[in-house]
């Protein structure tokens, strides 16, 4: 372990006994990071403060909700209407969802697109794919809590999603609602996972820095980090960088929490939980609608179900899937095309999940869903073997230094 | 720094950095400070709370000698209707050998209504001394079960560890035998 190149006594006193500052400085200051990220590596850390967003908005809007289901509608409500400042921070909670969503994504795209899955950091993307499925859960269990239509019909059909297992599928919902319905104890409890899930999203995020900072950040140009010069101090940097990325986020974000809060949302969650009425048109928030065009893709109950998990999970074995040793689709012709033929697709399937499920969306689910796995199952193994990548640069710092000097003439 | 002619090109843009470099620090933290009120404003008492934060009490069946408490911003609230005696021994007493000097008159709007916060200015007990059957201390106020502080029939703190009288709330007659608290 370096000491602190500090020369304050103070710092060095409690550097050598607690090493926060020589910690800091290798993880975050001196932090060594290549020389030529752009703009797509910025999503990282705004998923991280989006992180802390939700989770200091939270902790507010639990001092004054109440999970019990003959109050927490009105308690949401309450929070809107009298509490100081409650508006704020609902809406920036329930925006703050949907921008951890979208950040997310971008960030998952931009691992597939440069390949940042592949080895050495297929851990580090496992671990992702791991925050990605605890944020579903988390979000889903968060838009049961106001208790509105669309959160006791969601709640009812997520989980009876589980009633699919063979044998034992009615006892786990059951076992789950802690009852015969979606209703007191189910919202009791909801709100407990809701509140605890987020601590260990914290600490699966420790353990995705920790996995990032053994092979530092992947690269646009996909190559190894060869020599010093290839790199950068973090700060300032990337500091800046991230802080600029930071900037125009937060300008989106603020945007739709103080002129349209409810735009992602839907106006049946603001007719109170009626266990005696499904409202007609009950789909879940933005970011499921393409697993449940999945669901619904499949003319199979159990199959649906085990369809949709497998769309998610199948993430996890992508690294072994893709068998190029190229990274980064830059120099992989056929690969940069079928990238952006499977963002339509997941795009597509997204528009699906909001429309009927029947006649010819019904079909075009099918092929969309088919084309999903094909993607990953079939074309990424087979473009690996068969595609001829084009020759990548010798080093990031004589690509870095080429555009330079290409800048000044 | 500006009138110094040996500045070179380096030292000049390191005062232009510097003042980046402050002014950026500067304007996010006033950011986040301003971007923290909200948070801590969130859990002072909301709009329904401030709502309920005026009782209004109907004294018309309240007798000479009796006493009710009612709830005030989640506090008990004594009001006794003294008796001659009562008023007589409140007023009488030497204001200059009260730990809280303050006279009767100061304590009530009508000497026959005596209203405070029923909560000790010790460390918040109740005291007793509403039903006719308790002990009201040796003052025939109110007696402190926890500490032992006794107020006398004004409320005023005679003996015992409470530093001062029980508190007066704001109150108004709405009518002859009507008030509204707070």
């Amino acid at each position: 372990m370096k000491r602190t190149q500090s020369s304050n006594r103070l710092v060095q006193w409690i550097d050598d006994r607690l090493p926060i500052f020589s910690y800091a400085d290798q993880n975050v200051i001196a932090y060594p990071t290549p020389k030529n990220l752009n703009y797509w590596w910025n999503y990282g850390s705004i998923a991280g403060i989006i992180l802390v967003i939700m989770l200091v908005t939270g902790i507010f809007l639990a001092m004054n909700y109440q999970p019990n289901a003959d109050i927490a509608f009105a308690s949401v409500e309450r929070i809107v209407r009298d509490v100081n400042y409650g508006w704020l921070l609902r809406y920036l909670h329930m925006n703050g969802a949907t921008m951890f969503f979208i950040v997310v994504y971008i960030h998952m795209f931009r691992g597939l697109y440069f390949g940042s899955y592949k080895a050495p950091r297929e851990i580090l993307w496992m671990v992702g794919v791991t925050i990605y499925v605890a944020m579903m859960a988390t979000a889903f269990m968060g838009y049961v809590l106001p208790w509105g239509q669309m959160s006791f019909w969601g709640a009812t059909v997520i989980t009876n999603l589980f009633s699919a297992i063979p044998v034992i599928g009615d006892y786990i919902v059951v076992w789950i609602w802690g009852g015969f319905s979606v209703d007191l104890p189910t919202i009791n409890r909801f709100f407990v996972w809701h509140y605890l899930l987020p601590m260990i999203l914290v600490m699966l995020v420790v353990v995705h820095l920790w996995a990032l900072h053994v092979h530092k950040s992947s690269n646009p140009l996909g190559i190894d980090i060869k020599t010093p010069q290839d790199m950068m101090p973090f700060h300032p940097f990337y500091t800046i960088k991230d802080l600029y990325g930071l900037g125009l986020f937060m300008i989106v974000y603020l945007f739709f929490v103080f002129f349209y809060p409810n735009f992602f949302g839907e106006a049946d969650n603001y007719i109170p939980a009626n266990p005696m009425v499904t409202p007609p048109h009950i789909l879940p928030e933005w970011y499921f609608l393409p697993f449940y065009a999945i669901l619904r893709a499949i003319p199979d109950k159990l199959g649906g179900v085990i369809v949709m998990f497998s769309g998610v999970l199948i993430l996890y074995v992508l690294p072994w899937l893709d068998t190029s040793k190229v990274r980064s689709a830059t120099f992989r012709p056929v690969f940069k095309q079928l990238f952006w033929i499977f963002v339509a697709d997941c795009l597509f399937l997204g528009w699906l999940g909001a429309r009927p499920a029947d006649g010819i969306y019904l079909w075009l689910g099918r092929a969309a869903t088919f084309y999903y796995f094909f993607h990953f199952m079939v074309l990424l193994p087979l473009v690996g073997k068969l595609e001829k990548p084009k020759p990548l640069p010798s080093s990031i710092y004589e690509e870095v230094a080429k555009k330079c000097r290409a800048k000044e003439d | 720094m500006t009138d110094n002619p040996t500045n070179t090109p380096e030292e000049m843009d390191g005062d232009r950095r510097d003042f980046l470099l402050i002014s950026t620090t500067t304007l996010g933290v006033a950011g986040v400070a301003m971007a923290a009120w909200p948070f801590i404003h969130s859990i002072n008492p909301a709009k329904d709370v401030l709502a309920l934060a005026s009782t209004e009490v109907d004294l018309s069946a309240v007798e000479v000698g009796q006493a009710i408490t009612v709830m005030w911003r989640g506090k008990p609230v004594f009001i006794r209707h003294r008796t001659a005696e009562e008023i007589q021994s409140a007023e009488k007493v030497d204001v200059g050998e009260l730990r809280d000097p303050q006279t009767d008159a100061d304590r009530v709007q009508k000497p026959e209504w005596l209203i405070a916060v029923g909560v000790c200015t010790h460390l918040g007990c109740i005291p007793s001394g509403q039903s006719l059957g308790d002990n009201r201390g040796e003052y025939g106020g109110w007696f402190c079960p926890c500490h032992g502080s006794v107020y006398d029939t004004s409320g005023r703190i005679r003996k015992g560890p409470a530093p001062f009288n029980l508190a007066v709330p704001p109150y108004t007659f709405t009518d002859d035998t009507t008030i509204m608290i707070g």
